[in-house]
């Protein structure tokens, strides 16, 4: 967001140092730091959790937030703190997961497309009804052919998120096999793979870095939701979005069942979102109009 | 003219196709059989080979394709399998209720983003720009449950004026309609304000630093006037057309706001059609919604051709 303001610092060629390109964009740093935190406390989740996530207390339910418990408990008397600690995990792999996934196959299809004029048409129409399905309900959907597990979640989420990934290679390779040096490379006899490699993808990978971020950002976001529907991950997984899901029954009489762990979920995708905007400004600030 | 609008809607033939097979082929290439899927947990044999053979499930993919597509374009999408009605009619039941919410969202995302992006946009760097992009970025990122259940707690706790779960309908009480709307419209809306308003921000500071802007300035134009109708107009095409594909976005956030006012909606039939392996509404559902998407687009694109003769390509 502070692109507009400083346009000049990402000429493409300067390379200042990490740090203080940081020191130039003090929200995406702070979004980095509290990305971390989360990061390594639910890394760090079974050491540091006072309780086992999963360790029922019959006498200590729904016990407000306090020196016992210091999220407080659910209504079987687990510890919402411990429970938030480990569905950072949960959030985290499948955030991850998806970006991985959905930016790998989205490069694959989108270079074919962008380079093999002959699948580019086939291939569009096919993203193009895929975006027209709203990403939710085309992952709600995909949830229901199978018994939930995370790894049908990962699927779920990361099909809706490949045509955006396609769609932003496509563009970046139809631009730059149009270039000057594309033609030279031709004419000098570079073979395929090498001009791929050397000399179209190395333009995917800053648009590429931004996406995945904003994407892992959507997918833990979308995962919670799935959840708190009651079409994602397995109940018995404490994710933020089982937790809240369960929590929703008692927000009446105990808040903090879905607060906690709500807050951390909105922490988690802010730095995430923050950190991407960053990484936008500082990779490419022409990207902020396409996005 | 007639030409581009000719070509328009023939374009966006090719994408309900699409979405048509996408649909079809959903449960076809499931993992595992999908007449045992839709049958449940405790079907015999006999129950699945019928529930086969009433899908057309038993015949060559192209021909349940074939056969399936007709349907489709006669009408019929089929009937619920666990209410045994057409799934049109149960679509049709709870559409008030989702259009409701999606329009107020909309114009209460509109009403409050433009401004805000027109503002940020003109005071680019200022404390105003950044304090809106802060927000933003926030509500952005913010779960839709949790605005919403603070919402419910707040009003629960202190002011005791308005419903806090389910929906009456505009024709049984207009009034009683408005009330049940307010907290699910804030809560969907100050996401999608969020969308809008980057968006709005993001292609006004690019119009502002065009030369036709420096020219209405130079000659002496007032500020309203020249950030409204030279740059907010001509900023117009990428925001409505944000709008029309935010949309899908939209609609994802309906179910969800759904859930947690208890609005009886789209949303509550696509989830108790899921939790029930109701595949035949699940399917008319995603057709209908994916139907809506294109031609809320398509018309966005002509509207845009008739008023700005440039976008005829």
């Amino acid at each position: 967001m502070s692109a507009t303001t400083l346009p000049a610092v990402a000429a493409p060629r300067s390379r200042p140092g990490l740090l203080r390109r940081f020191r130039r964009y003090p929200l995406p740093s702070i979004g980095a730091i509290l990305l971390l935190a989360l990061v390594v406390s639910a890394l760090a989740a079974p050491w540091i959790a006072p309780h086992d996530p999963f360790e029922m207390n019959v006498v200590d339910r729904l016990v407000p937030p306090g020196a016992d418990y210091t999220f407080g408990t659910d209504a079987y008397g687990r510890d919402i703190f411990s429970r938030t600690l480990h569905g950072g995990r949960v959030s985290l792999f499948i955030g991850v997961s998806v970006a991985i996934a959905s930016t790998a196959i989205g490069l694959l299809i989108g270079v074919v497309a962008g380079y093999f004029r002959m699948a580019d048409a086939i291939l569009m129409r096919v993203m193009d009804g895929l975006m027209a399905i709203p990403g939710i309900l085309l992952a709600i959907a995909l949830m229901s052919l199978t018994r939930a597990s995370i790894w049908v979640v990962i699927v779920a989420i990361t099909i809706p998120e490949v045509p955006r990934v396609v769609r932003l290679v496509r563009a970046v390779v139809l631009t730059v096999r149009e270039q000057v040096y594309i033609e030279a490379a031709t004419a000098i006899g570079t073979r395929f793979p090498r001009l791929m490699w050397r000399h179209i993808l190395p333009n995917t990978v800053a648009p590429l870095i931004v996406q995945a971020t904003y994407i892992a950002a959507s997918a833990v976001l979308v995962e919670s939701y799935l959840s708190f529907l009651g079409v994602g991950t397995p109940p018995e997984v404490p994710s933020w979005g089982n937790i809240i899901a369960e929590g929703r029954l008692y927000v009446q009489i105990a808040f903090w069942n879905i607060l906690f762990p709500s807050i951390f979920l909105a922490l988690m995708v802010l730095s995430i979102n923050v950190l991407g905007d960053g990484l936008r400004d500082m990779l490419d600030p022409r990207l902020a109009r396409r996005l | 003219m007639g030409s581009y609008i000719a070509r328009r809607i023939l374009a966006t033939l090719p994408v309900l196709g699409v979405v048509a097979v996408i649909v079809f082929l959903l449960l076809r290439l499931s993992p595992g059989d999908p007449a045992a899927i839709i049958a449940g947990d405790h079907a015999t044999a006999d129950d699945i080979a019928q529930i086969r053979r009433e899908l057309g499930l038993d015949r060559p993919l192209l021909e349940q394709f074939i056969l399936w597509l007709g349907q489709l374009l006669s009408g019929d999408f089929g009937n619920s399998i666990y209410l045994d009605r057409p799934v049109l009619g149960l679509i049709a039941e709870r559409v008030e209720p989702t259009l409701a919410l999606s329009l107020t969202t909309m114009a209460f995302a509109i009403l409050l983003a433009i401004p805000a992006g027109v503002v940020a946009a003109w005071r680019a760097g200022s404390w105003v720009d950044q304090a809106f992009m802060a927000l933003s970025v926030l509500a952005f990122s913010v779960p839709v449950f949790l605005i919403g259940y603070g919402l419910v707690m707040g009003l629960s706790l202190g002011l005791d004026i308005l419903p806090v779960q389910g929906f009456v309908s505009l024709w049984d009480d207009p009034l009683g309609f408005a009330a049940h709307l307010v907290l699910p419209t804030v809560a969907l809306g100050l996401v999608y304000t969020a969308l809008l308003a980057r968006i709005t921000r993001a292609t006004m500071l690019e119009t502002l630093n065009e030369d036709f802007i420096r020219t209405a300035r130079a000659k002496g134009l007032a500020e309203p006037r020249v950030l409204i109708l030279h740059a907010l107009k001509n900023a117009s095409v990428p925001i409505v057309t944000t709008i029309g594909t935010g949309i899908a976005l939209l609609i994802g956030g309906v179910v969800v706001t759904e859930s947690v006012f208890a609005i009886p909606g789209i949303g509550r039939l696509t989830i108790d059609a899921v939790l029930q392996r109701d595949y035949p509404v699940i399917q008319g559902v995603i057709l209908v919604i994916a139907g809506i998407y294109v031609f809320v687009n398509l018309a966005i694109d002509l509207t845009y051709s008739l008023l700005d003769p440039r976008i005829r390509y």
